[in-house]
């Protein structure tokens, strides 16, 4: 890891102003930066220490919305009581997470912008070509192993899955990133890689996520996160869904409801079709399937013969139903 | 020449003084310049758990955690679990008793997120030590044996906070 000068800021407006320099990166949690600076992928000349700026861990929740300080614990989140009872999907995804030790040093606001999983991206050593790191260079996963890159929303410039179980919940349930000075909604903040995979987000230099921001609803209140993965644990997802779900008085006619699909695509990756075809219809075993079945319109799946990744496209629509069954008590 | 900056951190209660590059973890100020080599050097990526050590009472990962961001925090690391007399944390005990190793490379690591995992209220049954565990990997596949003594010392120390209240 090459070395960097160190500094902490005391406010949002002294890091905001640090992290204009040259070579400046802000380090909340520091599991995503120091792990990439090891790799060699991110390489700060200076380190701007913001985990001690005061005040910007807070959660507050009311009958509206729910506000999350960008310093918040991933662990405080998890085990926030309010939290767990008016967005259980956001909590699971939270616990779902890392390990009770990354839990415990990452934040909300360093959570959204950690960078992809692809193997090929996290060893420039090895693969000099990667679009994201180096742009117009290439991209190694084409043709290479891409058993976990994405089926949903890639370009012939990069397939890299973004990997983060948070931004998928969040997604689902219209929350909305909070800039200082302007709000991003959390689709609007991800970008998909399209001619310029670099961009992974609408931020710009000197920027700083303050926090994010939940509406309320009764479909948040009736949620669940559902992470399919290779191992138990402290794995990330082969493919997940954050659901919530509103029914009718009559117990079956579906009001609204909310999906978002993880590990699958290369943004936090809203499946409003699954929606549109679900609402006002009857919650049943027949009218679930095909609804999860169109989570997958569009999706391209890379050759088998390289370790592919096509048993996501079969996966992700059984976890998505399998999770709105959980929720509509037909499981 | 490299940069150097002076810290001063507060590791088992006693204040070190120590001038080190900013990119020094936690994990190799701990090792290299304390000679504190308890805590175990894995993966150095946030992948195995060997390096987990306390900070204001929280596990975390030494690994991926800068010395310089711990100054002003509490550090415990595995050398300040016992007792000033030498006396073992249940936790240790518990480990030794049911046997919870094999080449011990993963074990400082693994008795220091069970200590923490016990104090969050996470080792109320088998399947959720294993869950809030899962961060702590052992090659020797020591598992079964560290759930046994992950879940005797809970007990033993709930019964003991049990004596306490009453
Ligand atoms: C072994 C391992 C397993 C993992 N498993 C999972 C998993 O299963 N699911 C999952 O979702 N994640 C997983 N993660 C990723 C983990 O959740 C992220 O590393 C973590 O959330 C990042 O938060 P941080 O505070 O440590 O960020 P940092 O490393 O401090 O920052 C990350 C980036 O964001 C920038 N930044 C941080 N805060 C702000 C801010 N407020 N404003 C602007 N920029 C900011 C930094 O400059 C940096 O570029 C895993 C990580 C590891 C190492
Ligand atoms: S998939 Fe994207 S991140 Fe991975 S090598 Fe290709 S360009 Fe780089
Ligand atoms: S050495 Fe820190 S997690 Fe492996
Ligand atoms: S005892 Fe050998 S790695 Fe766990």
């Amino acid at each position: 890891m090459r070395d960097f000068s160190y500094s902490r800021a005391s406010s949002i407006e002294e890091a905001r102003k640090a992290a204009l320099q040259a070579g400046a990166m802000m380090l909340a949690g520091g599991t995503t930066l120091l792990d990439l600076a090891k790799c060699g992928v991110g390489e700060p000349d200076q380190v701007i220490d913001i985990s001690h700026i005061i005040g910007l861990d807070a959660i507050s929740i009311d009958e509206r919305a729910a506000t999350i300080g960008a310093l918040a614990k991933m662990s405080a989140v998890a085990d926030h009581p309010a939290v767990l009872a008016a967005f259980p999907a956001v909590a699971q995804s939270l616990s779902l997470a890392a390990s009770q030790q990354l839990r415990n040093m990452a934040t909300i606001g360093g959570n959204l912008l950690q960078r992809t999983r692809c193997p090929y991206f996290r060893d420039p050593a090895t693969f000099a070509a990667c679009n994201k790191r180096e742009p117009g260079s290439g991209c190694s996963a084409l043709g290479g192993v891409t058993r976990n890159h994405a089926v949903l929303g890639t370009s012939e410039h990069c397939i890299a899955t973004y990997p983060g179980d948070l931004a998928t919940a969040l997604v689902a349930f219209d929350a909305v990133v909070d800039l200082g000075g302007r709000s991003v909604s959390v689709e609007d903040f991800f970008l998909a890689p399209g001619d310029t995979p670099d961009r992974e987000t609408v931020i710009t230099p000197g920027e700083m996520i303050v926090g994010v921001s939940l509406p309320t609803s009764a479909a948040a209140r009736n949620s669940t996160y559902l992470k399919v993965r290779d191992r138990q644990s402290y794995e990330f997802a082969a493919a997940s869904a954050a659901v919530g779900l509103e029914l009718e008085a009559d117990g079956k006619t579906v009001r609204d409801v909310r999906v978002a699909l993880g590990g699958v695509a290369t943004k936090p990756w809203r499946a409003r079709e699954v929606e549109q075809a679900l609402i006002g219809k009857a919650l049943t075993d027949e009218t679930v399937t095909a609804a999860a079945r169109l989570s997958m319109n569009g999706a391209v799946a890379q050759p088998a013969s390289s370790g592919g990744n096509h048993y996501k496209i079969e996966l992700a629509p059984r976890v998505v139903a399998r999770a709105l069954r959980t929720l509509g008590g037909l499981a | 020449m490299a940069r150097t900056i002076h810290l001063d951190l507060d590791i088992n209660g006693k204040t070190h003084g120590l001038d080190v590059e900013p990119r020094v973890t936690l994990l190799d100020a701990l090792r290299e310049h304390l000679a504190l080599t308890g805590t175990k050097k894995g993966c150095d990526q946030g992948q195995c758990g060997a390096c987990t050590c306390h900070v204001d009472g929280e596990r975390v990962l030494s690994c991926l955690t800068l010395a310089a961001q711990v100054e002003g925090r509490q550090v415990t690391t595995i050398e300040g679990i016992a007792g000033d007399d030498g006396t073992l944390h249940v936790v240790q005990r518990a480990f030794l008793e049911h046997d919870a190793f094999q080449c011990g490379y993963c074990t400082p690591g693994q008795i220091m997120s069970a200590v923490a995992c016990i104090r969050e209220g996470h080792a109320g049954s088998d399947a959720e030590i294993r869950e809030y565990m899962s961060g702590n990997l052992c090659r020797c596949g020591a598992y079964i044996s560290i759930v046994a003594a992950v879940r005797d010392a809970a007990a033993t120390l709930g019964a003991g906070q049990k004596a306490e209240a009453a």
